[in-house]
């Protein structure tokens, strides 16, 4: 039995949503229509002269080899982030799932590291990862590893995807964590007794039954390492060395922000906000189809 | 202006509280001013507004630190966006070349001085500081502060343990080069050289110093149309010097900016370039005997080397909506006691920034402070040796920081290993030239 509640007139309904509209359109759709017109113009820094000048802010970034780059380095950067934390949280959540003493304890502290901030999570790296004062990159040096993050871009990429993955790992694992809960145990159960083994029952019992748990995630994981980790960067390598840990999102800041150019950042904003259009549509497709079943 | 953008909104909500902060207030007329000074030059910076506030009962100034120079950079054009600009900002020389194309946004001093008839005689400034801030016809456009010049830094004790003499500083490279090697060879200290500020310490101080051309056009002074010239033998032997140390361990590079700084004062580095008015904080934190030096010259690429540039920064006067006369008076009168000689003796001898009014290096010279404080004129001698060309003027650049960003990339990429001197700067100036081209464009649209 469904309850719905019919308005009579327009005005009553207008004045619910307003609230919602408003917000919508003061904090989405006017700061998105801001970036899409400075998209077409050059500016001057202070915003003086302003010339529109069509698409080619566009063209000029696709042209520019650093642009593409970039992009490339962003795609490897979202996979590996998605795969490290996703695996490592698949591989918690498995544990955590079985009978095993204080595992409410073990569940509750695996959730922490999702409350810490991206720039203290960073810091937190330094801590361990920096070439002489962190604990790690110090065993590492003794150990005849040549770490220096600072200048070697290999490892810079390797700090932040470690940083970004961690920090990720404790979404992911309530998650799976809820996913290896609703699995029904009769079917789990129905497999042991065909004598099927661990690692057996998880590869074709347990994993394909996550997979509606495992491809939100792998939506929600490329969209965060995309998108939200600037912070960690940020604070870890700004980007360096080199350009070896530019993310696009980092490229926008550092376009915008620290070098002024604004109609270069914001035609990149907007290529992003097409980015984040697609995967949420693709997203929403795809649960859209999960609830129609 | 009414077009605000994101950033501009961002600004506004920083700002806002700041904004009824700018009328006046029992009478006295309220001035704000942001600077990028942070620790102990911050507190040099309180004392001359609060000495400022206490010499008169007119105008009450505020002084505000909004973070590094680059920072101060994007707040202040952010800000002004929104309509909310501080009335005197410190922009750090670099900036020139943008607050110069910033047309209405900024009073530059002489039409400060015009319309508040308090007078400002660039004569009595130090012509290596005056000249970076001055249009080509010589009325000033904006105030010097904080200059200073780079200098060598080294630990003494490190030079001793080293077998090197503490009181002779190397001169040339080769002899920077052959006393790295020895810091290294007996362990003297973990790191033999390192850089503040790479860019500026060691390729835009050896271009002005050598007598050799950075940028077309007389470095950007003579037209928006420059072109760098960081790709020629001169630079590129520099880079190349540079990679081979990095290679053999002698130069660590300490990141972009003044990042490498806290390294000498740690006692980590045991050669520094750094700032002149790295002074203050070396003097304060450094537990070893240090000492000071001209910068190491190359005799192969010029035997008599002459005058170096300044860096740090100068006052810009921002303009807003409904901003009242008194209040541009209000600056004036600031900019005016600062130049006092007094005030700016007792600023450059605190600081390690050298004089910028002549008198005020007079007065430092009465007052024996360069007995006392040996050392403490060297940026001031580097700054006037020899006759000033149009290759040691200093920099009009747009966008410089983001060409100083390109080097550092690239630089980063060569210590790396992916890349050789020439590539280095090959690269730096084919993608810097793009910048500078965009400047161009932006500016004359």
């Amino acid at each position: 039995m469904e309850r719905r509640t019919i308005f009579r007139g327009w005005l009553l309904p207008v004045a619910f949503v307003l609230p919602q509209l408003l917000l919508t359109f003061f904090f989405f759709l006017w700061p998105a229509g801001q970036a899409i017109y400075a998209s077409m113009t050059r500016q001057d820094a202070f915003g003086i002269r302003t010339q529109f000048v069509g698409a080619e802010n566009f063209t000029d970034l696709f042209s520019d080899p650093l642009y593409l780059d970039s992009i490339r380095r962003t795609v490897v950067f979202s996979a590996s982030v998605a795969v490290l934390s996703m695996a490592v949280a698949l591989l918690l959540a498995v544990f955590a799932d079985r009978e095993i003493r204080g595992r409410g304890l073990y569940r509750t502290l695996l959730i922490w590291p999702y409350a810490i901030a991206p720039a203290i999570a960073a810091v937190l790296w330094v801590l361990l990862l920096h070439p002489q004062i962190g604990w790690i990159g110090h065993g590492l040096r003794a150990l005849g590893i040549h770490w220096d993050y600072k200048l070697d871009g290999a490892q810079a990429m390797l700090a932040v995807i470690l940083a970004s993955a961690w920090k990720q790992v404790s979404y992911n694992f309530i998650f799976f964590l809820a996913g290896l809960q609703s699995i029904p145990r009769a079917v789990i159960e129905a497999a042991r007794m065909d004598g099927a083994r661990g690692w057996r029952r998880f590869r074709t019992i347990t994993f394909p039954l996550l997979a509606p748990t495992t491809f939100f995630l792998i939506v929600v994981n490329v969209v965060y390492a995309a998108f939200d980790t600037f912070g960690t960067i940020r604070a870890l390598t700004r980007g360096g060395p080199g350009k070896a840990t530019e993310t696009l999102v980092y490229k926008v800041y550092v376009d915008g922000v620290e070098n002024q150019n604004l109609g270069s950042s914001s035609a990149q904003s907007v290529v992003l906000m097409l980015a984040v259009i697609l995967l949420t549509a693709i997203q929403f497709r795809y649960m859209g189809r999960k609830t129609e079943r | 202006m009414k077009r605000r953008t994101l950033l501009a909104g961002a600004a506004a909500l920083a700002a806002a509280p700041l904004a009824p902060a700018a009328h006046a207030q029992g009478g006295k007329t309220k001035i704000v001013f942001w600077h990028a000074m942070s620790g102990a030059l911050g507190e040099e910076v309180k004392r001359i507004t609060d000495g400022f506030n206490a010499s008169q009962g007119e105008v009450e100034v505020e002084q505000i630190f909004k973070g590094s120079y680059p920072e101060t950079l994007t707040a202040a054009i952010a800000a002004w966006r929104a309509g909310q600009a501080p009335h005197l900002v410190q922009m750090f020389e670099v900036g020139t070349g943008s607050m110069l194309a910033a047309g209405p946004a900024v009073k530059q001093v002489w039409e400060l001085s015009k319309e508040t008839g308090i007078q400002f005689d660039p004569k009595a400034y130090l012509a290596g500081v005056r000249g970076y801030y001055s249009l080509s016809d010589g009325r000033m456009a904006s105030m010097p502060f904080n200059s200073s010049t780079s200098l060598m830094w080294y630990n003494k004790d490190a030079f001793a343990k080293a077998g090197l003499d503490p009181e002779n500083a190397p001169t040339t490279w080769d002899a920077v080069v052959a006393a790295a090697q020895a810091i290294k060879a007996k362990n003297a200290a973990s790191i033999p050289m390192s850089s503040s500020w790479p860019t500026w310490c060691l390729f835009e101080q050896y271009a002005a110093m050598h007598d050799v051309p950075y940028a077309t056009e007389a470095n950007g002074f003579d037209g928006l149309g420059t072109k760098l010239l960081i790709n020629t033998p001169p630079f590129v032997k520099q880079m190349q010097r540079l990679i081979d140390m990095s290679k053999d361990g002698t130069f660590k590079w300490g990141g972009r900016d003044g990042a490498a700084g806290p390294l000498f004062p740690s006692g980590d580095a045991a050669i520094m370039f750094d700032s002149s008015a790295a002074r203050a904080s070396i003097d304060r934190a450094a537990k070893f005997k240090w000492g000071v030096a001209l910068l190491p010259t190359d005799p192969a690429i010029n035997a008599h080397p002459i005058n170096s540039i300044i860096g740090g920064a100068s006052l810009w006067t921002m303009t807003a909506p409904k901003r009242t006369p008194a209040e541009y008076k209000g600056v004036a009168l600031l900019l005016q006691y600062m130049s006092r000689p007094d005030n700016d003796a007792v600023w450059h001898q605190h600081t390690g920034y050298v004089p910028v009014t002549l008198a005020g290096y007079e007065l430092s010279k009465k007052q024996g402070y360069y007995e006392k404080n040996p050392g403490a004129d060297l940026a001031i001698l580097q700054l006037t040796r020899g006759k000033p060309t149009k290759n040691s003027l200093g920099f009009r650049l747009g966008r410089m920081p983001e060409l100083r960003n390109i080097q550092y990339e690239e630089m980063e990429k060569a210590f790396q290993g992916q890349q050789g001197a020439q590539a280095t700067m090959d690269a730096a100036v084919e993608r810097g030239n793009k910048v500078l081209r965009e400047f161009e464009k932006s500016v004359k649209g």
